[in-house]
């Protein structure tokens, strides 16, 4: 953390952890520059649950990729815990949306490079002990405990199934303790029970670790439920953000008994209707 | 497996080879130049393969010993190439400088018959062996330039992109993601570098003679011993075919599923 930070600036800064100013990205191509995002601002506090929605090509894991650092904003800053996103590091998990598992090592193996790299030897987390194998074993495999996968801890991607592997992907992602969570469609190459299975489980998650999680969806239900706030983009190019909804559902949730909560429904529907009614999609073809 | 099957699986080979054997029997029998007929040439390989490890002199020696020193030159002139090629293909394919420094080179290289570097081999090693093995070398080491430089290039963003989440050191992302990704399209190289070294093994040795299975060729071709040239074609296929099968059996196991996007 920062030193130059003094300790009252701490409940601002939890308030605002996540910051995108006036960030616009434009992309080079063949055809000349493609605006892709404009005018893009937005805060997340500590422990905050966002959803990005949208429909697809406005640009939703375009602002993902830059709060991952993955790219660099054509324009404006991104700041995170009081530092600029300069590239992506391991504070910043990021669970991609083909899970992006490695094929030839194990789902444990998989898990244990990312954590050998936050906790181990070779460790770039200042002021952390490093951890000796054993301590790296444990955590990696309690994080595989978390998602429920620890007994196709030495089965290679290829051999699980495709919620097994998002599985492993989280459980990757959070095994390295990050400060955010990025979440890029995660479940939606799933089936709808697989998908639903899956949210239950994120929620606990999120519930145990108090992570911080910037996610991208285009499944209403799945924000709605999740969500403490929906960000919900207009359409590209240079897309924006729309409309930010708040979602003031208590926690925990439960799919069940929000199927018919006027609450629920009341957020579904302003989603529905920023989605299909103002932000009708033309298909261009 | 029952009967049926083993026909419909057996039986066309089998149809290949009698075709082939037929059509043999036909010219050796029409033709006017002591051409031999297949029994003629399957008794002088029984005699050939009775003993194929004596050794009279330097310039006759037993099939085996002809094989071994061909596949000896190929191993050395096969395994310098790929001692610089595949390092040089990682290079290439990682960095788009030395991508653009050396592609014009292969692509004025890659075409020249491996042939015509054996005089300046000659000339630079002054002695047969040596030439032979850079010949080798030489053709052996395009293949697996290339396929290593595509196979880095190819490797998927999304891999690139978790070590650059992970933040991997350098030694990690070569050994537990590039390495891994791109071995595939190595074997591939490899498997080409060794089919064309064993193509071009055989020329090599007419020319520069010495002992191996091109040589004996040409020797055979001197003593009009066409008999031994027709054994030794059947050789070289054979050894050619099981070097690919082994390779491939080779390819197979490090090859991984793919990410599906």
């Amino acid at each position: 953390m920062n030193t130059a930070l003094n300790t009252s600036a701490v409940p601002l800064l939890n308030a605002k952890y996540l910051q995108v100013d006036q960030v616009a990205q434009t992309f080079k191509t063949a055809k000349g520059d493609f605006p892709a995002l404009r005018d893009i601002n937005l805060s997340i506090a500590k422990g905050e649950f966002v959803t990005l929605i949208g429909h697809s090509g406005c640009g939703k894991s375009t602002l993902l990729n830059l709060i991952a650092g993955l790219t660099l904003p054509s324009e404006g800053t991104l700041i995170c815990a009081g530092r600029e996103i300069a590239g992506p590091g391991p504070e910043r998990a990021v669970v991609f949306q083909n899970h992006s598992l490695l094929p030839w090592l194990t789902c444990f193996e998989n898990v244990y490079l990312g954590v050998e790299r936050v906790f181990g030897k070779s460790g770039r987390v200042d002021g952390k002990t490093k951890e000796d194998k054993e301590q790296l074993t444990a955590r990696t495999q309690a994080a595989l405990d978390m998602v429920g996968l620890s007994h196709a801890a030495f089965k290679r991607p290829g051999e699980i199934s495709g919620g097994m592997k998002q599985r492993v992907g989280i459980a990757r992602a959070l095994a390295m303790q990050p400060q955010v969570l990025l979440m890029d469609e995660p479940f939606g190459a799933l089936d709808a029970l697989t998908r639903a299975k899956l949210q239950d489980e994120l929620l606990a998650i999120v519930a145990n670790t108090q992570s911080t999680v910037v996610m991208v969806t285009h499944d209403v239900d799945e924000a709605v439920l999740l969500s403490d706030k929906i960000v919900m983009m207009t359409n590209g190019p240079a897309a924006t953000i729309g409309e930010v909804l708040a979602v003031n559902l208590p926690r925990p949730r439960s799919r069940v008994t929000l199927a018919d909560d006027p609450a629920y429904l009341h957020y579904r529907k302003a989603v529905i209707d920023f989605l299909y009614t103002r932000q009708a999609h033309v298909e261009k073809h | 497996m029952n009967l049926k099957n083993v026909l419909s699986r057996g039986l066309p080979p089998l149809m290949g080879l009698a075709l082939l054997v037929g059509i043999w029997s036909l010219v050796s029998v029409t033709s006017t130049n002591n051409f031999p007929t297949p029994t003629d040439t399957f008794w002088q390989a029984v005699e050939v393969f009775k003993n194929p490890f004596y050794k009279n002199g330097p310039n006759d020696q037993g099939v085996g010993w002809n094989v071994w020193s061909s596949l000896k030159r190929v191993a050395l002139g096969f395994g310098l190439a790929a001692l610089v090629g595949i390092p040089l293909g990682f290079l290439i394919g990682r960095f788009e400088f030395l991508s653009r420094m050396f592609n014009p080179l292969i692509s004025l290289l890659r075409p020249v018959s491996p042939l015509a570097w054996l005089p300046i081999g000659l000339l630079v090693f002054k002695g047969a062996n040596p030439a032979a093995i850079w010949t080798i070398f030489i053709c052996s080491i395009w293949p697996m330039v290339i396929n290593t430089a595509v196979g880095v290039q190819r490797v998927p963003q999304d891999y690139l992109n978790v070590a650059r989440v992970l933040d991997l050191s350098e030694w990690k992302v070569v050994s537990k993601i590039l390495f891994p990704a791109v071995l595939p399209y190595m074997l591939t190289g490899v498997r080409l570098a060794v089919g064309t070294a064993w193509l071009v093994i055989v020329a090599a040795e007419m020319l520069t003679g010495g002992v191996g299975i091109g040589f004996w060729v040409w020797d055979e071709w001197n003593n009009l011993n066409v008999k031994n040239i027709i054994i030794a074609i059947f050789v070289i296929g054979l050894v050619g075919l099981i070097l690919e099968f082994a390779l491939i059996k080779l390819a197979t196991a490090f090859t991984f599923e793919e990410v599906q996007s």
